[in-house]
């Protein structure tokens, strides 16, 4: 059938041996792809996070309760926040370091405000594989580098949260936060 | 009448509907009469085996679902209201979790079985490959089940596996977000695992079913790995091999009573006793036994885009089995070098399930690397290079002549004239 309808081009234009038949056909498959996407992204979509999730959007801490030398957790959209008040010694030792000598090379002034250099907010997630590291407590063990350390697959966090030894690839994400006063910050 | 099948039938009953609907003969043809190498050992049950337990998980899952609640407030609690007050809740639950690991038992020793007779080569290279895809599916149904009692390893268990897609490059935070519904593991995810867990047993049953299809199309493999020649090769399925798989059927169900009856606690670990934490981690995270050997292999890298993709390579090497092994003969009877090779496989992927089940410190790392090269030479260069190399053992004329004292009778024609058979 389709040979009868190749008769020198009697069926309109395109390359030697189309037909009127192949474009029909490309026509109505690209329509049907169209259609089956158009009907599978709500599907898809309707697995993101919905508006009531993401409207659980900022928490504010106040920073006084904070002993030198210690952090807390607190929880902003599912996810735990460190929150912790750095040592003079531990804030040297975070802005001493060699950058070549990171992973991730992040300077400690662009993880923490500035004129706040004691507080470090960080999100509390292993870049590894999603394990909530130790080492807010004093007593928790912090790693060889006095920051944080992952009981999962033994990452190590420095003071400023930046990852000094694997399997994570990154330092520990910052989220969004501003200083409200001195003693209180908004995250989110 | 025209379209109307002939049914042979004798009851009126079952021959009207035969007659329009041949499933009766059609389940005589493929389990009845089916012609059987007649030389099976009880490696060849375990197929049998795995169709039992599937059945025994979708049923007592059933069940189950009907007090379970899929809500991260209420899901811990749902579960232990169904082992303290539902009635025989304890006894179904428990019949459940570790049929998961008698499901897998019994699937590594019939893929296992695969590789040791080369049911994997031509004609079978299809069914094995719809094998490989039953057992990804076991795993990813069994992972999610493993989060429902929502507990504190349910709870990590489910974060670092989800977060193993956060590797993929550019789109990976965006797809683990896709797949928490949220912005950690939470309700959201405990819902759509539960409607997942349901849902995966019933596409399983469907990919057995082409399984099993492909299997009465090539015919079965059997322990010489040489084809059946003719009838005297073989035997009909029933009675003989469901009687040799019942027998299968009662052993398995003795271990399985074992387990549930008199340590239904062997293979749970103790930190999914106390409900998820989403603000601590467990002081060690370790998968369920099965999924230890994959695991180490994650863990051997110290990249973690490379852990990934070598752990997602050590199921991808089985798809591509048939290609690797270039050897013509089938069964590792006449393989005595290849036959070393695979013993070692077992045991690397025996120490990785051990290495997967400690810290990654001192030995156990080394240990793992080993292991984990291991795995992969053997399916990436030794299968290829054996295969030329290897000098096999002479395969014999027929499964009847190596079977059954004297031959059991000359064999017709032509085939009695070849030496040994090559595929
Ligand atoms: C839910 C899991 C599974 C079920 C219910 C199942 C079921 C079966 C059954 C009933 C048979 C025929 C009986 C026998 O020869 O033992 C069979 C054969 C076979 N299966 Fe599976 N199977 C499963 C998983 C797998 C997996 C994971 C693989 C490999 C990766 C696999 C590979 C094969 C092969 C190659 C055969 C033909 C073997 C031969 O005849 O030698 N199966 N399966
Ligand atoms: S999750 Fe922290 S090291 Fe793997």
């Amino acid at each position: 059938m389709a040979d009868t309808m190749t008769v020198n081009g009697a069926h309109g234009a395109g390359g030697p041996g189309a037909t009127k038949r192949d474009f029909l056909k490309l026509v109505a498959s690209a329509g049907a792809v169209i259609g089956v996407g158009a009907i599978a992204w709500p599907l898809i979509d309707s697995m993101n996070p919905s508006a009531d999730v993401l409207a659980l959007s900022s928490v504010e801490v106040d920073l006084t309760p904070i002993a030198e030398g210690s952090g807390i957790t607190v929880l902003w959209r599912g996810k735990p926040i460190f929150v912790r008040h750095r040592t003079a010694k531990e804030i040297k030792e975070a802005e001493d370091v060699k950058l070549s000598a990171l992973i991730e090379p992040q300077a400690d002034s662009a993880r923490v405000k500035a004129g706040h250099a004691q507080w470090i907010v960080v999100i509390g997630i292993c870049t590894h594989l999603g394990c909530i590291p130790l080492g807010n407590k004093p007593t928790d063990p912090r790693g060889d580098y006095g920051g944080w350390f992952c009981p999962c697959h033994g990452s190590q966090y420095d003071t400023s949260g930046r990852v000094r030894h694997g399997p994570a690839p990154l330092n520990l994400n910052l989220p969004d936060y501003a200083f409200e006063s001195n003693t209180k910050i908004k995250i989110g | 009448m025209v379209g109307l099948h002939k049914s042979e039938f004798a009851n009126p009953v079952i021959n009207w509907i035969d007659t329009r609907l041949p499933i009766f003969t059609m389940m005589q043809k493929e389990y009845g009469v089916f012609p059987t190498p007649k030389n099976f050992n009880y490696f060849w049950n375990f197929g049998a085996l795995a169709m039992v337990n599937l059945v025994i998980m979708i049923v007592t899952g059933i069940v189950l679902a009907m007090n379970y609640k899929p809500d991260a407030a209420l899901a811990f609690d749902s579960v232990q209201r169904i082992m303290r007050d539902v009635n025989f809740g304890w006894m179904i639950r428990y019949v459940h979790a570790n049929g998961a690991s008698m499901f897998f038992i019994v699937t590594y020793i019939h893929l296992f079985r695969g590789l040791y007779y080369g049911s994997y080569k031509m004609p079978r290279e299809l069914l094995w490959m719809i094998g490989v895809v039953i057992l990804l599916l076991m795993m990813a149904t069994a992972f999610m089940g493993y989060v429902l009692p929502w507990g504190q390893m349910s709870y990590w268990g489910a974060t670092v596996i989800t977060n193993l897609f956060s590797a993929i490059p550019v789109v990976g935070n965006s797809i683990v977000t896709w797949l928490w519904g949220g912005f950690a593991v939470g309700d959201a995810t405990l819902n759509r695992f539960f409607s997942l867990h349901y849902l995966l047993p019933f596409v399983l049953v469907g990919v057995v079913f082409l399984h099993v299809a492909a299997l009465h199309i090539t015919g079965s493999n059997n322990p010489l790995g040489i084809e059946v020649k003719g009838p005297q090769d073989t035997l009909p399925f029933h009675p003989y091999y469901t009687v040799k798989d019942s027998v299968g059927i009662c052993v398995f169900l003795l271990v399985f009573a074992v387990l549930v009856f008199f340590v239904p606690n062997f293979f749970s670990s103790p930190d999914n006793f106390i409900p998820a934490n989403p603000l601590a981690t467990p002081a060690e995270i370790v998968p369920e036994w099965y999924f230890l050997p994959f695991y180490a292999i994650l863990r051997s890298v110290p990249n973690k885009l490379g852990g990934v993709m070598m752990m997602f390579g050590s199921i991808a090497v089985l798809f591509v089995l048939p290609w690797l092994d270039t050897s013509k003969v089938r069964s590792c009877k006449f393989r005595p070098v290849y036959r070393q090779f695979l013993f070692l496989l077992v045991i690397a992927v025996i120490t990785l399930g051990t290495v997967g089940a400690h810290r990654p410190e001192g030995i156990w790392v080394y240990l793992g690397r080993v292991a984990t090269l291991y795995y992969f030479l053997h399916f990436l260069v030794i299968l290829p290079v054996l295969g030329k190399l290897e000098r096999t053992l002479p395969l014999p004329e027929s499964i009847s002549r190596k079977v059954l004292p004297g031959g059991g009778g000359p064999l017709p024609g032509g085939a009695a004239a070849k030496p040994m058979e090559k595929m």
